[in-house]
């Protein structure tokens, strides 16, 4: 018998699988075709203080082993999101759950988590510092280690609930940005969001995507995921929540031994419904197959 | 929606570029015509969405054009082939408010979700009026399948090679149909809306990243509000659509 519980900010995970916020809605969708109180927790789609409709499309773009998306934080606000979305998932879901908020101006962030840190279902806060489709918000506030103190500090002074701070690739050094994350009050962090990246249709010649680039995400992003997650557990003694290209058993026990304490899984949401399900079941038999008996005990195993 | 595993009878060319597969397995979520499946091919991260041509108990049909690498390996897979396919996807078209004389519109690849359309509407007794256009005679595909339901066929091609030249909307003049539904390329469409009279509904075709719901890739604004294309669409009522 093995042990796949975790733990995070001292709310407990019957597993450390977490679909990642944008590949899984509101959960309602996925809830159609099994019951997703499997999952350890899911972090929600991205909300903002007023309703979006995103980015202009075409927004989506195939690569070798993943993808690349510029749907630009669409959501109906976060008033919606309380009247509407919650009470729907909280019909499918039973669980605390991670609340994705993002944002084009400190205020704006202070404002959604306040007016989501008394949602009951809500356990910890993903505070999004780190989307690429965006223009003058999201990433901006992700690349320098100020931005994302002052950020960090601003939401923790209005909210109860644990903040993880999502942060981009898409810098020249990750390490001194979670650093600063750590120093200003978060709870965790959560990397990596998508690296900024593009394609080009070869009839047209002109970019695949409407507003050119997008976050770039699946398998073949794994490695520098990794990677990331091994530097920054050296530099922090708060939790990661680790995330790249996982679709596997194996690449959660992979991510964990880097660093992570739980694992989100992104774009293999949207290529198999089903993926977080068969994840979380192969799970056991993957820490048999590697003689792991407690998941946490390999946290951080590979350093 | 579910995924089911199909088993690949036949994939056989049909016209330029434009090829026909048969898939044996539980087709119980198609319950509309309209409807669209997503499937997985070895080698490619995104599934392929497909419109679905016609299931007759467990035999899908499923009438493709070859555009990428993807559809391209999809023309090059064999019988037995075992496939992943996200069933039971998309809206689908409303046959309640047909009337008596629906009149149907297809464009190139638009073309094959008409017939299971034209099908059900026959079943029901209506009478059918078919548009199809296509870009030239080596294109054309269906004409007799859709005449062998009972419907009147009436085809053009943009460059006179076959039928009537010119677009599909050269077929309107003098018809008398009481609700159009329409599936083809978006010039299709403005040429269709630049003309029509009657009220109708248009099936649209967008890049999808999951074709579920999830991912927010293919959403547009309507009348009625944000629509993903691949949960709310793809048919949307010509009265919501902007332009």
């Amino acid at each position: 018998m093995v042990n796949t519980k975790v733990s995070l900010s001292g709310i407990e995970l019957d597993n450390p699988v977490i679909p990642a916020s944008g590949t899984f809605g509101f959960g309602y969708e996925f809830a159609e075709l099994y019951d997703i109180n499997c999952l350890g927790t899911l972090s929600f789609k991205g909300t903002t203080l007023s309703p979006r409709f995103g980015n202009p499309t075409p927004r989506i773009a195939e690569c070798e082993a993943g993808m690349i998306n510029a749907v630009g934080l669409q959501n109906p606000g976060v008033a919606a999101v309380k009247s509407t979305e919650l009470p729907k998932l909280a019909q499918c879901f039973h669980k605390p759950v991670m609340a994705n908020v993002s944002g084009f101006s400190v205020d704006d962030y202070v404002q959604t988590c306040r007016e989501l840190d008394s949602e009951a279902q809500i356990g910890w806060f993903e505070v999004n510092i780190s989307c690429p489709n965006v223009h003058g918000g999201g990433m901006a506030f992700g690349t320098s280690p100020e931005a994302v103190a002052e950020i960090t500090a601003a939401v923790k002074s209005v909210v109860t609930k644990p903040v993880y701070i999502k942060l981009s690739p898409n810098v020249t050094d990750i390490v001194p940005i979670a650093r600063a994350c750590e120093a200003a009050g978060a709870d965790g962090l959560s990397l990596i969001n998508t690296l900024l990246g593009m394609r080009i249709d070869l009839r047209t010649k002109k970019p695949v995507i409407a507003s050119k680039m997008g976050g770039f995400s699946g398998p073949a992003i794994k490695p520098v995921a990794l990677r990331m997650v091994y530097q920054v557990y050296e530099a922090v003694s708060i939790p990661i929540i680790g995330m790249g290209g996982v679709c596997s058993a194996e690449d959660v026990i992979e991510f964990m031994l880097a660093g992570a304490s739980a694992v989100e899984v992104g774009a293999a949401n949207l290529v198999d419904p089903l993926a977080c399900k068969k994840i979380i079941e192969a799970l056991p038999a993957a820490m048999e197959k590697y003689g792991i008996t407690n998941l946490n005990d390999i946290i951080g195993g590979a350093h | 929606m579910q995924d089911v595993s199909m088993t690949l009878e036949s994939n056989t060319p049909l016209a330029r570029d434009i090829w026909k597969m048969t898939l044996r397995g539980d087709c119980s979520d198609i319950k509309r015509p309209g409807q669209f499946v997503n499937l997985k091919l070895d080698g490619f991260f995104l599934r392929r969405p497909i419109s679905v041509c016609d299931v007759r108990g467990d035999e899908m049909t499923l009438i493709y054009k070859t555009v990428g690498g993807g559809t391209e390996q999809m023309s090059r897979l064999p019988a037995g082939t075992e496939l992943s396919v996200l069933s039971g996807l998309g809206n689908g078209y409303d046959t309640e408010k047909s009337g008596p004389r629906p009149l149907l519109i297809g464009g190139g690849v638009g073309v094959p979700p008409l017939y299971m359309l034209c099908r059900v509407l026959r079943q029901q007794g209506k009478d059918v009026t078919v548009l199809l256009g296509f870009n030239s005679r080596e294109d054309v595909f269906y004409e007799a399948e859709f005449a062998a339901l009972g419907a009147r066929v009436l085809t053009a091609t943009a460059d006179g090679t076959y039928g009537k030249r010119g677009f599909v909307t050269e077929l309107l003049p003098g018809l008398d149909c009481t609700y159009f539904y329409a599936c083809g390329p978006m010039p299709m469409f403005r040429a269709v809306e630049s003309v029509i009279t009657i009220d109708g509904q248009y099936s649209f075709e967008e890049r999808m990243g999951c074709g579920f719901g999830a991912c927010m890739g293919c959403s547009c604004q309507t009348k009625n509000g944000t629509k993903r294309i691949c949960r709310e669409g793809p048919v949307l009522e010509r009265s919501e659509i902007i332009w």
